[in-house]
């Protein structure tokens, strides 16, 4: 059977995977040309890490300063001192100890923590909270595309970058959209044969492009992420698999011609029961999260100097504990910058005060930034896209929220 | 006879699991009356029910489980005083992990295509692979050390499944038998939805996974074709559903309970029954709603090992943890009325119109289209309203509408839809249900384990996935690879789809290089994916 249909590099007499371990990996089909900033010369990446289920800003990086917060957050509160103190990032906030690469990064002036943030969504579904962090629109129900696939159409042409790389089994929706994306995740299985992948690949294209594009994409960066120690299963949050997801995505990302813009995502934020405090169920899971943002550093080699790295969660949770040693589903919560590229050391918080009055509907911590702003000055800093598009574009009818300047160093 | 292919396709593939193998006929049954082919299962009489000699009732398992915990900890206890390492007895069975060194057993790809295929194990060896993950999802395979995952480190000696494992594969084997025999298969894809729609999830803990199989059997089967407000009640007083969503926890913070031990409120399950089992996001509650039906159901519990409120594992209503007064929910006020006062507010909310908009379009989503025709939501909705959520209406209103036969079929099988397709195609009805679970967390779809409340996606953008398809690619040439030479996938694609087939499916099954690749592509065309 011949393979006249075919015009990647499938169809040539070499095997695909032999050109593609060959070093070949993204060349073969990087028909886009390489990004690179002209002013510069700097050649920036973008990961944005979202943490699915609300993060718990409050325990996360906590109000030591603020006097109410012991009594708010009770058993789970963090303290400076004793066993597992929390380590203080400046005179008011103490950092969760479960995250001493973090901690290291902000002393180094490498990461940064903006607090009392919050999407503009302001009711209490996880759903719906995630289609408007991802989708970029101001209200729920938007799921067609998301910001960052937004921002990827909008950079100007010649300087497009590599389709973006979304980690996992599937597509987060922040990176859904008309520009390309390629899709890996570390799964190692047996392998189906090249030539059983070529027919398929073109009789998808004549029946089922859908399936074609799919499978296509799945097929190449499966083969250029080969070749380590990565067998995690898929779907999974234990804070060894966080790490190599993390280790995976950076390999991809680090290559000359390797994607510049990656999304991916964490389950298990939602910590209604048991959340713990200094140690416990939030502090294993910000442990991984501390060795993701590690395995980046580390992955990313020369690039982690270009590189932002933004962490955020689709709403935070109620300021006092609830009956169960928990919090339910709160606002106001913090995102994260890591990377070399950002303008680091910094706490960046209007702070509203934990006092009952000052809390949202009497229940959460009141936000007092917007996370758009926050998407938007990292996108504008790094990627030079104007203020107009993101407005617009971007994140559409959004032009009251500035974007946060100076993030980037 | 009559015979309308495209019909059966439909009817094979969006309301059912696929046509089977052998000698069963189902494609030239299902295109000689297509719509009458599905409704079959509607008429029978205890259809949907599971009853299967083995399988236990809640109250059995929760005894099993407690006792199974208790002797754990006593060995513990006892190894600790006498200075020994607690080894021998199993692994932690506290939190997520039944057990993780049992997990690393051999349930790779290739032995879930082993077991739709029966083949010696002998010749797989070489095929064996890295993922030496099992059936329990995420948390403790991951939690082991990155080098146990590796293919080069060596296997360690099988152990003895615990009573959870057990359970858990006997429960799902139970499922996925029932699934693979079924003539069409749209009861048991009605048990799916319904089961998805009320999820728990088996990842929680020791009782979420001894319970996620009797939960299923308990509070979803009896209700699939009976009444909605009927299933609402048996899930929310299921003690699976109790424990999944923390109300054992919840204490009235004026009860008597909450006052002595200073604890209170847990909202998680009030939430999730108004979001995502009734009125859906937007459907026209507040925080001070959840609040209060949150107030509402304290003291909606299950007995525990020592049985103190009644008979351990069993649904019970503590009054001493319950907030004492009355409440409004949704402009109504509910008077005090112990285990009533919430069952009150479940009849209201699953007859208030957000509820059949909500359940209209997650139904009308699930077996035609990601964007389902409006008109056929309007009439489901309507179904639902005037039976008073029959459920069984619902279901054929479905197959009576034209537009659930005339939508193209777009929507990709899920990967649960689309193991069992494949072990009905090859006639292999399931021995053991590891290899099925295994292909399940491959696929991102651990059985009874999604990662939130609200259930598995349904649509192409979750499923449609590149890395997605790509581990369907691999699987389907391990199934293949396996099968040796059997069968004849021409004969197999006259099975699957006969007129029905493209011309390019066709073409490329009977040009493949070899049966093995000639299956594998079968099992991969649009005709087998598509639904």
């Amino acid at each position: 059977m011949t393979m006249d249909c075919c015009e990647s590099p499938m169809a040539s007499a070499t095997s695909r995977r032999a050109l593609l371990l060959g070093g070949a990996s993204f060349a073969a089909w990087a028909y886009l040309p390489k990004f690179a900033r002209a002013a510069d010369g700097r050649d920036p990446r973008l990961v944005v890490v979202i943490l699915r289920g609300a993060l718990d800003g409050l325990a996360t990086v906590a109000p030591i300063g603020d006097p109410d917060y012991a009594g708010l957050h009770g058993s789970i509160a963090l303290r400076t001192d004793g066993l597992n103190a929390a380590v203080m990032l400046d005179s008011f906030f103490a950092l969760h100890p479960a995250m001493p690469a973090f901690a290291r990064m902000y002393r180094e002036k490498k990461a940064a923590v903006i607090h009392a943030v919050a999407t503009s969504y302001r009711d209490r579904s996880h759903f719906d909270g995630q289609d408007v962090l991802e989708s970029g629109f101001a209200g729920p129900g938007r799921v067609q595309s998301g910001w960052l696939n937004r921002a990827l159409e909008n950079l100007p042409r010649g300087d497009r970058v590599m389709r973006a790389l979304a980690v996992g089994p599937t597509t987060p929706l922040v990176l859904r959209g008309s520009a390309p994306t390629v899709g890996w995740a570390p799964v190692a299985l047996p392998q189906a044969a090249d030539d059983t992948a070529m027919r398929l690949a073109e009789l998808y294209q004549h029946r089922d492009p859908a399936l074609a594009t799919a499978l296509t994409q799945g097929l190449q960066l499966d083969k250029a992420a080969q070749g380590d120690d990565m067998k995690p299963k898929p779907g999974t949050n234990g804070v060894a698999a966080m790490r190599l997801v993390a280790r995976g995505a950076a390999k991809l990302m680090a290559a000359d011609d390797g994607p510049r813009i990656g999304a991916l995502a964490f389950d298990g934020w939602d910590t209604h029961a048991n959340e713990g405090g200094p140690v416990g169920r939030l502090a294993q899971l910000l442990s991984g999260l501390d060795g993701a943002l590690a395995e980046f550093e580390s992955g990313l080699g020369e690039r982690w100097r270009d590189t932002v790295i933004v962490v955020a969660t689709e709403f935070g949770r109620t300021a006092r504990i609830n009956g169960t040693e928990g919090t339910d589903h709160g606002t106001g919560t913090i995102a994260l910058l890591a990377g070399g590229a950002v303008k680091g050391g910094r706490m960046i918080a209007d702070w509203p005060g934990l006092k009952l009055a000052n809390l949202y509907q009497g229940r959460d911590l009141a936000p007092t930034a917007d996370l758009r702003a926050v998407m938007k000055g990292v996108l504008h800093d790094q990627f030079g896209l104007g203020e107009r598009v993101l407005a617009e574009q971007v994140f559409p009818d959004s032009a009251p929220v500035k974007p946060m300047k100076g993030l980037v160093a | 006879m009559a015979r309308d292919s495209q019909a059966a396709l439909v009817a094979l593939n969006r309301f059912g699991f696929g046509a089977r193998g052998g000698a069963s006929g189902d494609f030239v049954n299902a295109a000689s009356d297509p719509r009458g082919f599905v409704k079959a299962e509607l008429s029978r009489p205890n259809g949907v029910l599971l009853e299967v000699p083995g399988l236990s009732s809640t109250p059995a398992l929760g005894k099993a489980v407690f006792d199974y915990q208790f002797e754990i900890k006593q060995a513990r206890d006892a190894a600790s005083k006498s200075g020994a390492p607690a080894t021998a007895t199993e692994g932690p069975p506290q939190q997520a992990s039944p057990d993780a060194r049992v997990q690393r057993r051999n349930l790779s790809l290739s032995s879930i295509a082993k077991d739709i295929t029966a083949k010696e194990p002998a010749k797989e060896s070489a095929k064996e692979m890295a993922m030496q993950t099992a059936e329990n999802g995420s948390a403790s395979a991951t939690m082991a050390p990155a080098e146990t995952m590796q293919p080069a480190a060596a296997k360690p000696p099988p152990q003895p499944l615990n009573i959870i494992q057990k359970t858990f594969r006997a429960e799902a084997l139970a499922r996925l038998q029932r699934a693979t025999i079924a003539d069409c298969g749209f009861a048991e894809r009605l048990v799916v939805f319904w089961s998805n729609h009320f999820c728990i999830s088996a990842n929680k803990g020791p009782l979420a996974r001894m319970w996620a199989g009797s939960f299923e059997r308990e509070a979803i089967r009896p209700h699939v074709l009976g009444r909605f407000v009927d299933m609402l009640q048996a899930v929310e007083q299921h003690p699976a559903m109790l424990f999944f969503l923390d109300n054992q926890q919840s204490l009235g913070p004026d009860s008597r309970a909450g006052v002595n031990r200073n604890r209170g409120l847990n909202e998680n399950l009030a939430r999730e029954i108004m979001e995502l089992h009734t009125l859906g996001v937007g459907g026209g509650y507040s925080q001070d709603d959840v609040t209060s039906l949150a107030r509402i159901i304290t003291g909606w519990t299950y007995a525990g090992r020592q049985g103190q409120l009644g008979t351990p594992g069993t649904f019970v209503f503590n009054a001493n943890a319950h907030q004492p007064g009355a409440q409004r929910v949704m402009g109504k006020i509910y008077e005090a009325n112990g285990v009533a006062q919430g069952e009150a507010v479940l009849a209201d909310i699953a007859r208030h119109p957000s509820t059949a908009k909500f359940v209209a379009t997650k139904f009308a989503r699930h077996f035609t289209a990601d964007e389902p025709p409006p008109s056929l939501v309007a009439r489901l909705q309507d179904v639902f309203t005037k039976s008073d959520g029959d459920l069984k209406a619902l279901a054929t209103g479905l197959v009576d509408s034209d537009e659930a036969w005339q939508a193209p079929l777009t929507k990709l099988r899920s990967p649960y839809e689309f193991l069992v397709a494949s072990g009905r195609l090859l006639a292999r009805n399931p021995e053991d249900a590891g290899r099925y679970l295994n292909g399940l967390n491959v696929l991102g779809q651990p059985l009874w384990s999604p990662a939130g409340p609200n259930g598995f996606p349904d649509t192409n953008a979750a499923w449609a996935a590149p890395e997605g398809i790509k581990l369907r690619l691999d699987i389907s040439a391990q199934i293949a690879s396996n099968l040796a030479d059997r069968i004849d996938p021409r004969d197999l694609l006259e099975l699957v789809a006969a007129d029905a087939a493209s011309p390019e499916t066709r073409r490329t099954i009977e040009r493949a290089e070899s049966r093995q690749q000639a299956l594998a592509l079968l099992l991969m065309s649009p005709e087998f994916q598509r639904r």
